[in-house]
């Protein structure tokens, strides 16, 4: 009765995902839903009496694999919708391939039950003394090859990312001393100039007042003054407007 | 039937999985609420006692106008979240804010479902275990619920729409998933001495520790985890402060560089309570799991332990609160000593330090257990683990000598900036005085003092 309620309502709720996650235009709203849809996959095989594979599920796939993929989109800010233009040559065809050859595995998995007799959870795990025992043992001896082989490709795999993604960097990251010492070299060793103690201001794009009165041109953040410049939102003052413009043309011959 | 038939039984049989799923209803009913109405209940407390104990710490006294200690400091704090105005920010994805407090809180709170809480106990006349269910995998379901509770830190920081609580969902992502990793192989130890995954037995298995037949002796094994797998422990105890981001792992909300990470965005309403909420609940749930695997469940420790009934009926809860206020208090007592670590130290530190860490003594403990197996090749183990332990220290001194060279290299460099720098003091760019003032003798030789100490 409760494996009966559990399946229906699951039934609606991940094909209602799956197809939410074909739908769906953005990126991290896809990932969601095929996360919804491994999540009810975990729960109905909890139904099913298999809690090792429910967890290992939720754990692998749902804890690690969704959010791998989560983390990417939100990283990489895939947020706007894709573009539906199709780069690989025949994706269509080969798509419709793979799925007329997926049908046919399944269809002959399946059917496969009306033919052979099946043993039952019970007759089959009873030798072990239990589920979880029972898969441990068939891990760990009859299968163990199988596992080696396949986390030595998943390792294998990992490395090949690493090294495709790494960058020799073209000369050493410069350290805390090498900083400090080109620091000293330059013009500033000291920090910029705060916004002094004669100003009315001290938001950013307004240049420091120094000790006499004078107004620091070194103050002024080069990007925020340009935009200042450009939409013409210079200060009323005229000496703090000289400014920003002069560390503009400052920036411009520095070009 | 017959499950109950047994631990109805007068001598109170140890809970163990097949003591499960034979309750009426409504007793499971009753154990379902009695737990939610304690996280609950420990949720207000517990920020109580963080903040009366932090205070104590720091020399100051905490709340103490609510009520008397502050007693009713939480409940105030409650009120005033569930009154208060509920707002959405202007661009958030309104769903997806809505729902990330509820994804973060609920599978904290059914986590500790599989946590025991005591033996079989007579309630309303029906023999049951103190323990919402058990399952095979239950450790594993625990590992399960921390994973999808990650899923409402992150979609917090993403349906914000605001770049502090985007970094600050990332950082929490990318800690707990690598922190997890560390935090299962730190089970593993405890699986291979208990040989099960379900929490009742597991604290079963720690009822007595059984002797070790070696060299015609017999030595009494202690029975708690703890004291076996010190080094699995102590690597469950790191990584239970980075799966919860509490200091010293609290990037995720460092409110130093990200205002206040992935609940940046949500102002004190009950929103916020439910994120609270869930984070107490998570530092509840590893420190009961911490004791369930390794300081004997509910178990009386040992002094109390002497006496007939102290694992008998309802007695077993309190042992298990007093660890529980512990191992919590543990949590306050970290907070109050740690600063803050970078995050790429944080990730270097599970990645290269715990984990390896953590294998190195899996395989240790796997061997110890495959030599106590009646009638294993020893020979075959032998040869095995000799083959793998110079394999390990080829690999060591192979890197030791790597790592010599590169230390010499980089004491040459050093010698040879200082011979410079005594040459011409200003080679480095920095103002230096000459180093042959009168009152600076120069570094190698020897201060004069002044005569006055």
């Amino acid at each position: 009765m409760g494996e009966t309620i559990t399946f229906w309502v699951l039934a609606v709720v991940s094909v209602a995902a799956a197809l939410g996650l074909v739908l769906s235009r953005k990126a991290v709203y896809c990932a969601l839903m095929l996360g919804v849809v491994m999540g009810s996959l975990a729960v109905l095989y909890a139904v099913q009496e298999a809690p090792f594979l429910a967890a290992v599920q939720i754990i692998v796939y749902t804890g690690a694999v969704m959010m791998l993929f989560l983390f990417v989109l939100m990283l990489v800010g895939v947020d706007s919708t894709d573009s539906l233009v199709e780069t690989i040559k025949g994706q269509r065809f080969w798509a419709i391939v793979a799925g007329l050859g997926f049908a046919a595995l399944l269809a002959l998995a399946i059917g496969n039950v009306a033919f052979v007799r099946p043993t039952g959870l019970g007759g089959a795990t009873s030798q072990y003394g239990g589920n979880v025992q029972g898969l441990a043992q068939l891990i760990f001896t009859r299968h163990v090859f199988a596992f080696e082989v396949a986390s030595a490709l998943l390792i294998t795999a990992a490395l090949a990312a690493m090294v495709l993604a790494h960058r020799e960097r073209a000369k050493a990251k410069p350290t805390q001393k090498d900083l400090a010492r080109a620091r000293f070299a330059g013009p500033h060793p000291t920090p910029l100039p705060g916004p002094g103690v004669y100003a009315r201001h001290n938001a950013n794009d307004m240049p420091a007042l120094l000790p006499d009165g004078t107004v620091s041109e070194l103050s002024v953040n080069r990007i925020i003054a340009r935009h200042d410049v450009q939409e013409g939102r210079l200060p009323e003052d005229p000496r703090l407007a000289e400014a920003i413009r002069q560390a503009v043309e400052v920036e411009e011959e520095s070009k | 039937m017959n499950a109950i038939r047994v631990l109805a039984a007068p001598e109170p049989a140890l809970p163990n999985v097949q003591s499960f799923g034979h309750d009426p209803l409504w007793i499971t009913i009753i154990k379902a609420v009695a737990i939610f109405v304690f996280l609950l209940l420990s949720v207000m407390y517990g920020v109580w006692m963080e903040r009366k104990l932090i205070s104590r710490m720091q020399h100051r006294y905490g709340p103490n106008r609510a009520g008397k200690f502050g007693l009713l400091q939480s409940i105030a704090d409650a009120l005033k979240m569930g009154f208060k105005e509920d707002l959405y920010p202007s661009k958030v994805d309104r769903f997806l804010y809505a729902i990330a407090p509820v994804i973060l809180v609920v599978p904290a709170f059914m986590a500790f479902s599989v946590i025991p809480f005591g033996p079989t106990v007579s309630m309303f006349g029906e023999q049951t275990p103190l323990q919402l269910t058990d399952l095979p995998i239950a450790v594993l379901f625990v590992l399960a619920m921390a994973s999808i509770g990650v899923y409402g830190i992150v979609l917090a920081g993403w349906s914000s729409r605001s770049p502090y609580a985007v970094l600050g969902g990332l950082r929490s992502s990318a800690q707990v998933v690598s922190y997890e990793i560390a935090m299962g192989l730190s089970f593993v130890g405890v699986f291979l001495f208990a040989g099960t995954l379900s929490t009742s037995e597991i604290v079963a298995k720690q009822a007595s520790g059984g002797t070790w037949e070696v060299l015609g002796l017999s030595i009494p094994m202690p029975s708690w985890y703890v004291v076996m797998l010190i080094p699995s422990f102590l690597i469950y105890a790191i990584t239970m402060l980075g799966e919860t981001n509490r200091v010293p792992f609290d990037l995720p909300e460092g409110e130093g560089e990200l205002v206040g990470g992935y609940q940046t965005e949500y102002s004190s309403s009950l929103k916020f309570a439910l994120i609270q909420m869930g984070e107490y609940v998570n530092v509840f749930v590893v420190s009961a799991v911490s004791i369930t695997l390794f300081f004997g469940g509910w178990r009386a420790p040992w002094p109390i332990s002497l006496w007939e009934g102290a694992n008998v009926g309802y007695w077993p809860l309190l042992w298990f609160f007093i660890k529980l206020v512990l191992v919590f208090g543990g949590f306050i007592w970290v907070r109050a000593s740690m600063p803050r670590i970078r995050y790429d130290q944080l990730m270097a530190f599970g990645w290269k330090v715990l984990i390896p860490l953590n294998l190195a003594w899996i395989m240790l403990v796997a061997t110890v257990r495959a030599f106590r197996i009646e009638g294993a090749d020893r020979t075959a183990l032998f040869t095995i683990a000799a083959l793998v332990v110079v394999g390990c220290l080829v690999l060591f001194f192979r890197f030791d000598t790597v790592l010599q060279r590169r230390r010499e290299t980089r004491a040459e460099e050093l010698k040879q900036e200082f011979e410079l720098l005594e040459e011409q003091p200003a080679a480095g760019g920095h103002p230096v005085p000459p180093l042959d003032l009168p009152h600076y003798h120069g570094a190698d030789r020897k201060e004069i003092s002044s005569g006055i100490h």
